[in-house]
Formats: C-alpha cells, structure tokens, sequence
C-alpha cells in the first residue's frame, strides 16, 4: 500500500520538529538550565549576603574590654552583651551611628528571674512583687556582675518549687537543714559545694522511727514498712503524701 | 507556509537559537559568578552544622525566639516563628499539656502559682531539625526548598510558589507561610551568620548555653563534645528523618 503524500509531508515535518526540539534541549541549551544547582546555588549565596543584626560578643569585647573582663567572671559570663543591650551590629562597625539602649528597668530582669515553677532546679529567681520592690535592681545588682551585696540566706531563691511545694504540703514545718546539710560555699558558687541528701532509711527514722523523739511525726516500724527501699522511693520527701 | 518560507525561517532560527543560548548561559553565568564573587574562600563542603540542645538549662526567657525574630526579619505576629519554646506539663494523671511560651506581653511583676497537680514542668526550645534527610525537600514540586552541602535545608524564595506542602510534610510543625512574600519560611541555621563564623542570634543571646552550635565535621568543637557527653536524643526518631538539632536530657514526653 502507498502512504499517501500528505502522511509522509506531515511525519516529514513532525520529525524535522523533534529534531529540532532535542537539538535545542541537548545541544544548544546549557544542561544546568535544566538542573536546579545553579539557582541552589545562587540562593546559598543570597542568603549569606543578608546583613547581620546581632554582631556577636567578641566583636564588642574589642572596645568593651573592661566590661567584658567583668562580666566573665560572674554570674552573668555566659550572656552575650547583645541579649541585654539588643542587636548593636551598626554601633560594633561604627560607635558614631549611636549607642545601643541601657535596660535599667526592673522590668527588664523578670523575663530570666521572676519566678516561674518551669525553671530549671538551681536557677536564681525572686518575687518582683517582694524582692525590693519599688527599687532598680541595678542599684544592688551590676548587671555585668550581679552578685548579690549580701548572701542569699534562704532557699527559696534558687528552689522556689521545692520551697514552695514543701510550704503547703505536711513536711511543711520540717526545715530544709533536717535533711539537707549545706555548706556555706553553696550559696555563692551553687554548684562547686552541693549540700548532702538524705543517705538512708535512718534519716527519715530520726522523727518517723518507732523510737523516735519527735513527738508530731506518724511511727512506722522501719523494719518492715517498705520493705528494703529507700524512703522517697515511695514518698516525695518534700511533699510526702500517702501513696496507695 | 510554502516549502520556501519554510527553509527562510529556518536559516533565521539557526541565529535565534545562538542568541537563546547565549541569554541562557548569561542567566546561569550570572548566578555562579557572584557565587564565586561572595562566597569567598567559604567551601561548604568543609561543614556539617548542627545545634545542641541541654534541655536541663532552658530558662524560657524566650531571648531566642526575639532574637531570631530581629536577625532574620520574621514577622513580629505571635504566631510566626523561626524557633520558639514550648512549656510541657506534666500532670499527676499523666496528661500532659504544651503551651507556646508567648513573647506578648513581656512578663510583669505577677508570677505563676505552682499547680501541686503538676508533678514536673520544664521548657523545650524547638526550631527546624535541619533533617539530613528532610521530608519538605522530597515534596517540593518546583525543588525551591534543598539542602546545601553543609547540611543546612534553604528556601529559594524565588522559585517558591507557596503550595504549603512542605508546611504540611514537615513532621516538626517548623515551617511557616511567609504573610509578606507568600514563600515558605523557616530557620536557616542563621546561613548568613555561620558562613562567617558567627554563631546563630539564638545562640548569641542563650544566657545559659542551653543552645550550642558547632560543626560535626570540626573533631574539637562544642558539639561534638556535647553528643559524647550526653545522652542524645532526637525528636520523632521513627520518622526516619536524622534531624541534627540533638537534644540532651529530653523528657520522653516531648513529641
Ligand atoms: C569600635 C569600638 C566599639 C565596638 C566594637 C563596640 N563599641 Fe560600644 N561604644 C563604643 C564607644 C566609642 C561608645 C561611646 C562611649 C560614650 O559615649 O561614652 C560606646 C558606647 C556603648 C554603650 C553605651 C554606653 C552609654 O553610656 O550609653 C553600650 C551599651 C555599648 N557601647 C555596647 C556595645 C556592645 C553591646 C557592643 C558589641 C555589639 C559594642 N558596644 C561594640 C565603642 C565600641
Ligand atoms: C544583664 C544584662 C547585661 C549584659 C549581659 C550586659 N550589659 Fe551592659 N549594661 C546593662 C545595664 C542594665 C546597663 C546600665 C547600667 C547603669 O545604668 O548603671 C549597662 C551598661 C553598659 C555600658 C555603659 C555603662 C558602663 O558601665 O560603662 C556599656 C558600655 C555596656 N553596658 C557594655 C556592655 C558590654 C560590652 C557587654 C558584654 C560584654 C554588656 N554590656 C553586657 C546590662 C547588661
Ligand atoms: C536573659 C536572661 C537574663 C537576664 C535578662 C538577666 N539575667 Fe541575671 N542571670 C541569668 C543567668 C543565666 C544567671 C546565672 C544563673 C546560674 O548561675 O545558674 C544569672 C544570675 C543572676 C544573679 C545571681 C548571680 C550570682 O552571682 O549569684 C543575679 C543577682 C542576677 N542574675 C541579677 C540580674 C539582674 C539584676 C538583671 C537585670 C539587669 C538580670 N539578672 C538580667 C540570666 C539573666
Ligand atoms: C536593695 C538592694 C536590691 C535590689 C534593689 C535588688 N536586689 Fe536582688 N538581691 C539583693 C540581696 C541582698 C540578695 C541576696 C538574697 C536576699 O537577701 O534576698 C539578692 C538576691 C538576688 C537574686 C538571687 C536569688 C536569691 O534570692 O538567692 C536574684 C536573682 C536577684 N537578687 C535579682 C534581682 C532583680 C531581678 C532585682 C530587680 C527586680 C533585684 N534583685 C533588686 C539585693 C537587691
Ligand atoms: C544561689 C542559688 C542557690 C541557693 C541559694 C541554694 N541552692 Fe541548692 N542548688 C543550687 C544549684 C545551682 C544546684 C545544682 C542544680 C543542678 O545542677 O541540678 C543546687 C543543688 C542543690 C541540691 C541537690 C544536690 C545534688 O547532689 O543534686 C540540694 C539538696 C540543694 N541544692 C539544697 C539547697 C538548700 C537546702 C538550700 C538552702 C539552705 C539551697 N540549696 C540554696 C543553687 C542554690
Ligand atoms: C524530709 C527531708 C527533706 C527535707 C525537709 C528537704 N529535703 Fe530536699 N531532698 C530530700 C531527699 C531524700 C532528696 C533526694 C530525693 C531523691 O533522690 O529522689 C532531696 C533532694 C533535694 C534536691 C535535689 C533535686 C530533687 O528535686 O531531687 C534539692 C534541690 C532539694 N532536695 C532541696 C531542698 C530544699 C530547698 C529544701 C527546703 C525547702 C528541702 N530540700 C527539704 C529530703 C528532704
Ligand atoms: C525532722 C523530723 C522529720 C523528718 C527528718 C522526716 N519527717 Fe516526715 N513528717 C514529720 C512530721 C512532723 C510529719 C507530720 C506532720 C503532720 O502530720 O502535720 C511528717 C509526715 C510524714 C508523712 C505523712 C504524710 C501524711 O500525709 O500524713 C510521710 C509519708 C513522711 N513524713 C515521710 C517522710 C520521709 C520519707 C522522710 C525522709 C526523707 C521524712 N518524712 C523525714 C517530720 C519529719
Ligand atoms: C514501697 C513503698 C514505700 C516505702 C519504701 C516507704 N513507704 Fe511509707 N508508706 C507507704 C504507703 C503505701 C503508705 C500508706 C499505707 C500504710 O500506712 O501502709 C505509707 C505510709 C507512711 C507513713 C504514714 C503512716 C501513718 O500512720 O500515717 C509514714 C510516716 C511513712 N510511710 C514513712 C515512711 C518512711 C520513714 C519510710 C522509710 C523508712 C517509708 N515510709 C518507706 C509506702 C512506702
């Protein structure tokens, strides 16, 4: 059978078309006009070109010298100088386009130190509503070394929860002393002196032992109650309810 | 057309085509020459960034969230976030309720009661895991969202259409439709930052280095230490997604 002209003409044209559509896509045209790299790429480098707001702390201690040396050895030392200060990247390449604020407001220390249950053990917190009120805690407290001008005294500061939890609870007039002993160390550098914890059954049988002097305190036979545990395996020491 | 017009425009299609390719290689060349003009002696090749995160240290004082909010010229809404913290509490009876620490308004002088039906409470920061095996790249339909090779996920603004499907596959809830280009958002690690050695603005401002930086590929850097030293957790490990955001002491109740 003969194919009629017009077929051949048409499948003539078709392919003169393909042929020139592959020519184009695999010839002509650079193959990383088809990939996506070359806009990856020209989008990494968009990116690192954004400015920079927060200079970071090595860029101030260049001029800040004496505050930074300050504030490394306080409480203070592991704050930028920018989370007080705020982003100072223009003040850090030219002191002359103006000086980033002070924050000598008392509402400025509560965002970190008010007290808030949800904070890490150990974490110095007040009551804004108690803690001298009325007075800028930069009075008391350098902001770039804010060690207290007396030692704290009381527990409460740093473990607001477990003071807290233990005011209300039945333990509430057994003080902390009765099971912890705190050196003095403890309130000015935390964590190089911690206090002791309770070693054994016998710690909570000085009042709750059979033959214990206190006199306010339910008896249990510390024999046998409980078996071989220790005692706030069971019982929260500083809220101690009865468990079931 | 006639066999004649046909071969005339042929022979003009053979210039048009050099001049298309010509334009094409300018567009591309364009890219890769200020790639080379600004990216300077910076090979990424050479990196391999991830965040460290001590759980233990978070203070929710939400610096962070602020920080990252003015570095990276985010929204200031509420609801826009780059990183953010979560307070987790968990209750007597096992439940357990997560409320996004808000930046508005800024705490006053009233402090929370403690609630003796909360057993413990604690804060998590979150922000992009920057997956080394990120679900948002594999959905993108126009490949706008990749990882570059120091492991940091981007977002090509340009090439993004703002389909949201890349909000939808992120498994971390860490993307965000941008309200003023209509493009996926996210964080990028502070790109621009650590390219120049910086540390991210989260970072910067941590006052208790319960956020740390670092490079896996640098053997002496704070990240390495911090995976030896801790025992490292990852968000929703089953998803197979090998985030390097690695968190410390991570409550089995964070999801
Ligand atoms: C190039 C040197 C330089 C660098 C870098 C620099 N500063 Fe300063 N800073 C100055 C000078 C000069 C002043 C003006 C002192 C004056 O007014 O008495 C100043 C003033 C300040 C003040 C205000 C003092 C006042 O009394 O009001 C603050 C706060 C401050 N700098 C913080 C920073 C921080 C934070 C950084 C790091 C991001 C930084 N500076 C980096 C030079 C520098
Ligand atoms: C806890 C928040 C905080 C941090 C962190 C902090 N500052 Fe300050 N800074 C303040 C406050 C508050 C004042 C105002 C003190 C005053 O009015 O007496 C101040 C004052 C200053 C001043 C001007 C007064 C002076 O003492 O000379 C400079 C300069 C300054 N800071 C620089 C720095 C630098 C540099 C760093 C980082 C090394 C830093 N600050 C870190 C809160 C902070
Ligand atoms: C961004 C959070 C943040 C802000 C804001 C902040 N602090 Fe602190 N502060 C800390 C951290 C972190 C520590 C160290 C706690 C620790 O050692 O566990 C600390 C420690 C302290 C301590 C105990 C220091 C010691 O040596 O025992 C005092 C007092 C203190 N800050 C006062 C202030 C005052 C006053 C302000 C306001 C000017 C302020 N802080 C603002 C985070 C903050
Ligand atoms: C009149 C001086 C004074 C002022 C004002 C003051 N403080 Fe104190 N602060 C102290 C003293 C003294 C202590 C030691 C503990 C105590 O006696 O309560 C202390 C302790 C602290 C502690 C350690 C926690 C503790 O109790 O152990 C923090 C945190 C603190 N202050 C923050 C602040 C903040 C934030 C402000 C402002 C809202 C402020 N202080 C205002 C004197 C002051
Ligand atoms: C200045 C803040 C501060 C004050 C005041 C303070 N502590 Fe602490 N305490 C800490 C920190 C920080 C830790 C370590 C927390 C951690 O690493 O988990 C700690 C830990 C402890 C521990 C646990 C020790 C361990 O081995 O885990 C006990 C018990 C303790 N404190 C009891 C007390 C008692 C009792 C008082 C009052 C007499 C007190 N503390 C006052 C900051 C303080
Ligand atoms: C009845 C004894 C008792 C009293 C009173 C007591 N504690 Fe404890 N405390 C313990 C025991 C027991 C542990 C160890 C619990 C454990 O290991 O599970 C402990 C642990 C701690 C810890 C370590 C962290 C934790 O939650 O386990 C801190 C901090 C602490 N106590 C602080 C205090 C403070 C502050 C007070 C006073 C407000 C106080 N304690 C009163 C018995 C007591
Ligand atoms: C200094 C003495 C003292 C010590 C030490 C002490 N307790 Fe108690 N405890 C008391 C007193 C007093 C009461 C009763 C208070 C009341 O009934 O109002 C009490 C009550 C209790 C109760 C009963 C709570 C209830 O609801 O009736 C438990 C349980 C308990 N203590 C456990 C412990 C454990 C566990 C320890 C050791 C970690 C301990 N106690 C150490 C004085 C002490
Ligand atoms: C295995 C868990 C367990 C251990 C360990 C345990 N208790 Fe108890 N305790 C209980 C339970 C349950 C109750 C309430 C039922 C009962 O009276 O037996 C209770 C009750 C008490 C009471 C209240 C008694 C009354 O009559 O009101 C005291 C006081 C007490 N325990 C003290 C202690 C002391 C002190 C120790 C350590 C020597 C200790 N418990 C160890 C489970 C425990």
């Amino acid at each position: 059978m003969k194919i009629p002209e017009q077929i051949t003409r048409l499948g003539m044209l078709l392919a003169g078309v393909l042929a020139a559509v592959l020519l184009l896509r695999f010839v002509i045209l650079p193959a990383d006009m088809f990939s996506a790299a070359p806009h990856q790429a020209a989008k990494a480098v968009r990116e690192m070109a954004k400015p920079v707001h927060y200079a970071g702390m090595p860029a101030c201690r260049e001029c800040h010298a004496d505050i930074y040396d300050t504030k490394s050895a306080g409480g203070h030392r592991y704050m930028g100088c920018e989370n007080c200060h705020g982003a100072a990247a223009a003040h850090a390449s030219d002191p002359a386009t103006g000086n980033p604020p002070l924050p000598s407001e008392r509402e400025f220390c509560y965002a970190c130190h008010a007290f808030d249950p949800s904070r890490p053990n150990g974490f110095p917190q007040i009551e804004p509503t108690e803690h001298r009120a009325g007075k800028k805690c930069i009075r008391c407290h350098d902001p770039h070394d804010p060690v207290p001008p007396s030692a704290p005294s009381d527990c409460s500061g740093c473990h607001g929860v477990i003071a807290k939890t233990k005011a209300t609870s039945s333990h509430a007039t057994v003080e902390c002393a009765a099971c912890h002993e705190v050196p003095e160390q403890h309130f000015t550098s935390p964590r190089a002196a911690l206090p002791t914890k309770p070693a054994g059954r016998e710690s909570c049988g000085q009042c709750h032992g059979s033959d214990a002097t206190d006199s306010g305190a339910p008896r249990v036979d510390l024999a046998s109650h409980g078996d071989s545990y220790q005692c706030w395996q069971c019982h929260y020491p500083h809220a101690p309810e009865m468990t079931r | 057309m006639n066999k004649r017009d046909f071969l005339k425009q042929s022979i003009l299609f053979i210039p048009a085509a050099g001049l298309m390719q010509t334009l094409a290689r300018v567009a591309a060349g364009e890219d890769m020459a200020t790639a080379a003009a600004t990216s300077g002696d910076y090979d990424a090749s050479q990196h391999w960034y991830g965040m460290g995160i001590d759980v233990d240290k978070c203070i929710g004082c939400n610096r962070c969230v602020e920080a990252c909010k003015t570095e990276n010229n985010v929204p200031q809404e509420p609801f826009f976030f780059r990183t953010w913290i979560e307070r987790y509490s968990i209750h007597a009876d096992g439940e357990v309720t997560v409320e996004c620490v808000s930046t508005q308004p800024p705490r006053g002088e009233e402090t929370p009661q403690v609630d003796p039906d909360v057993v413990r409470s604690f804060f998590v920061p979150k922000l992009c895991n920057q997956c080394a095996n990120p679900p948002c790249v594999q959905v993108c339909p126009v490949g706008a969202t990749f990882q570059t090779k120091d492991g940091v996920v981007l977002v090509d603004e340009k090439r993004c259409i703002g389909c949201r499907y890349c909000i939808q596959a992120c498994p971390y809830g860490a993307r965000y439709l941008n309200p003023e280009t209509k493009t996926a958002d996210k964080c990028t690690f502070c790109y621009h930052r650590v390219t120049e050695g910086l540390q991210p603005a989260c970072v910067e401002v941590c006052p208790t280095q319960a956020r740390i930086f670092g490079d896996f590929k640098s053997e002496a850097s704070r990240l390495v230490r911090f995976e030896r030293v801790n025992e490292i957790s990852v968000l929703k490990p089953d998803m197979n997604t090998a985030p390097k955001v690695r968190y410390a002491k991570l409550d089995g109740e964070v999801r």
